[in-house]
């Protein structure tokens, strides 16, 4: 495609810290390459703002090649932007025209406060990794990789589950911000291998009771979720939780 | 896991929410096969039978009081899960996301729950009531057993009343989206993830909902425009 550049006008959403109400600032970027990622569009426009005094605009990143989950930045009306399985560091300029107003909010759900512009704590997700995203594991020397044989499909479901970077634009586009795509991928990603098996239903019964905990919504299954997804998680994990949820509860002993 | 911690959890109220929905999904089956009958051009015997066997059976009476406990379960159950997952985000977006990704009937099921339920109250109260509790004209088919006439008080409720019949209608499209999205939405709550049924699923729940409420949808305008006898 070829090169060419343009002027946006952004609004942001700016808020100072947890507690300050926050509202939209609009700003004007020019000369901006149709090369550049949207974060380094966001550099350009921070260095200036810096070089005038102004604060910032704080926003996550962190690899800023699509794997770490750590930024966010919902734009004009989508969890990272309007390319499809894509995070907002690996989406280009060139998604855009001259001449486009851009709106970028913060990820918006009560279990995703908000801590500075587009900054947000996801630390519920570690929390929920801790309740239950690991397994039992014999100390010593590692175990050779293939030493346990597992077949090809289940290996691929599997991957394709632990492929979830938990960047939460799952919370961010569904109406109830459940967080259920995301729970349900680590879970279906330990459910599917043997070496999850030991922990299988106190992990699901303790991962959900988390969720639920950290404030997150009900899956109503609207798919909306799945849609956004830059890793492109299957709704078919949210079934699958559901089963080794059902299992764990109807054949609990107490 | 107790009891009361599966079914207090979120996704141990989807669970409810999905087995009541194919528990209601089960008796509009039996509700549209019975009313079919107004269709078999006999001025009524075969519906009003019909009708008569449900009401009079002990097997029919007692599924009654279960359908009534399901309608309820189904309903406190939505409103509650909805109410509470309104507030899960109390800062809003400036730019919606809207149909990109989602349906809008999946979003707007509460709405269409709501419709549906007051259409139910309406149709409950222009039929049940006066078949359980009220004065109905009598017809008897057989010496010495008479049966409620509940066609001829269908034709009545319908025949020359537009208004009604086109309440009846925004009933019947209020609930074939709402079983579009439930039908698939209700085996996915109950935790079916194998892709061979989730397209057979698919496939019925789309001409489930397409052709039971467009046969309910016929029953008034039968009525309405004398296409029964």
């Amino acid at each position: 495609m070829e090169h060419y550049t343009m002027n946006l006008t952004l609004k942001v959403w700016r808020q100072k810290n947890k507690k300050d109400k926050g509202g939209f600032e609009t700003y004007s970027v020019s000369d901006i390459s149709s090369e550049m990622s949207f974060l380094e569009m966001f550099d350009v426009l921070n260095e200036r703002l810096v070089k005038e005094g102004r604060d910032p605009i704080a926003f996550d990143h962190d690899c800023r090649e699509g794997i770490c989950g750590m930024c966010s930045m919902y734009i004009n009306g989508r969890p990272h932007g309007p390319w499809e399985g894509t995070t907002t560091c690996q989406l280009h300029m060139r998604a855009f025209k001259d001449g486009d107003t851009i709106v970028v909010e913060p990820w918006r759900a009560n279990a995703f406060p908000v801590v500075k512009d587009l900054v947000v704590d996801r630390s519920s997700f570690d929390r929920i990794i801790q309740a239950g995203g690991y397994i039992s594991v014999n100390t010593g020397n590692a175990v050779d990789a293939n030493a346990l044989p597992i077949e090809k499909d289940k290996a691929d479901t599997a991957f394709a589950a632990a492929a979830c970077i938990g960047c939460g634009a799952c919370v961010a586009a569904c109406k109830n911000s459940s967080a259920l795509l995301f729970v349900s991928a680590k879970v279906s990603h330990l459910a599917l291998l043997p070496q999850g098996a030991p922990e299988r239903k106190t992990r699901v019964t303790a991962m959900v009771a988390q969720m639920d905990k950290e404030g997150f919504g009900s899956c109503t299954s609207t798919g909306a979720c799945e849609a956004v997804c830059p890793k492109e998680i299957s709704i078919q994990n949210i079934a699958r939780l559901n089963t080794e949820y059902g299992i764990a509860g109807l054949t609990n002993d107490k | 896991m107790k009891w009361s911690e599966f079914f207090t959890s979120s996704v141990g109220k989807k669970f409810v929410m999905g087995f009541t929905g194919i528990f209601l999904i089960l008796f509009l089956v039996v509700h549209v096969s019975v009313n079919a009958t107004i269709w078999a051009m006999d001025s009524g015997r075969m519906f009003n039978l019909a009708a008569h066997f449900l009401g009079s059976t002990v097997v029919p009476r007692v599924l009654e009081i279960g359908l009534f406990l399901g309608f309820i379960a189904h309903i406190v159950q939505a409103y509650t899960l909805e109410l509470q997952n309104r507030k899960k985000r109390s800062v809003g977006y400036q730019v919606p996301m809207g149909n990109k990704g989602s349906k809008w009937y999946s979003r707007y099921m509460g709405w269409l729950g709501t419709f549906v339920l007051l259409f139910l109250v309406i149709h409950l109260k222009d039929f049940w009531v006066p078949s359980r509790f009220g004065e109905m004209p009598e017809v008897s088919y057989v010496p010495g057993v008479d049966v409620h006439d509940l066609y001829s008080l269908m034709r009545d409720t319908f025949a020359g009343h537009l208004w009604v019949v086109i309440l009846y209608l925004v009933g019947c499209i209020s609930l074939a989206y709402h079983l579009l999205h439930g039908f698939q939405s209700a085996f996915r709550s109950l935790g079916v993830s194998n892709s061979r049924y989730i397209r057979l699923i698919k496939g019925v729940g789309i001409g489930f909902s397409i052709i039971v409420p467009l046969a309910f949808a016929m029953m008034p305008l039968s009525m309405y425009f004398e296409w029964v006898n």
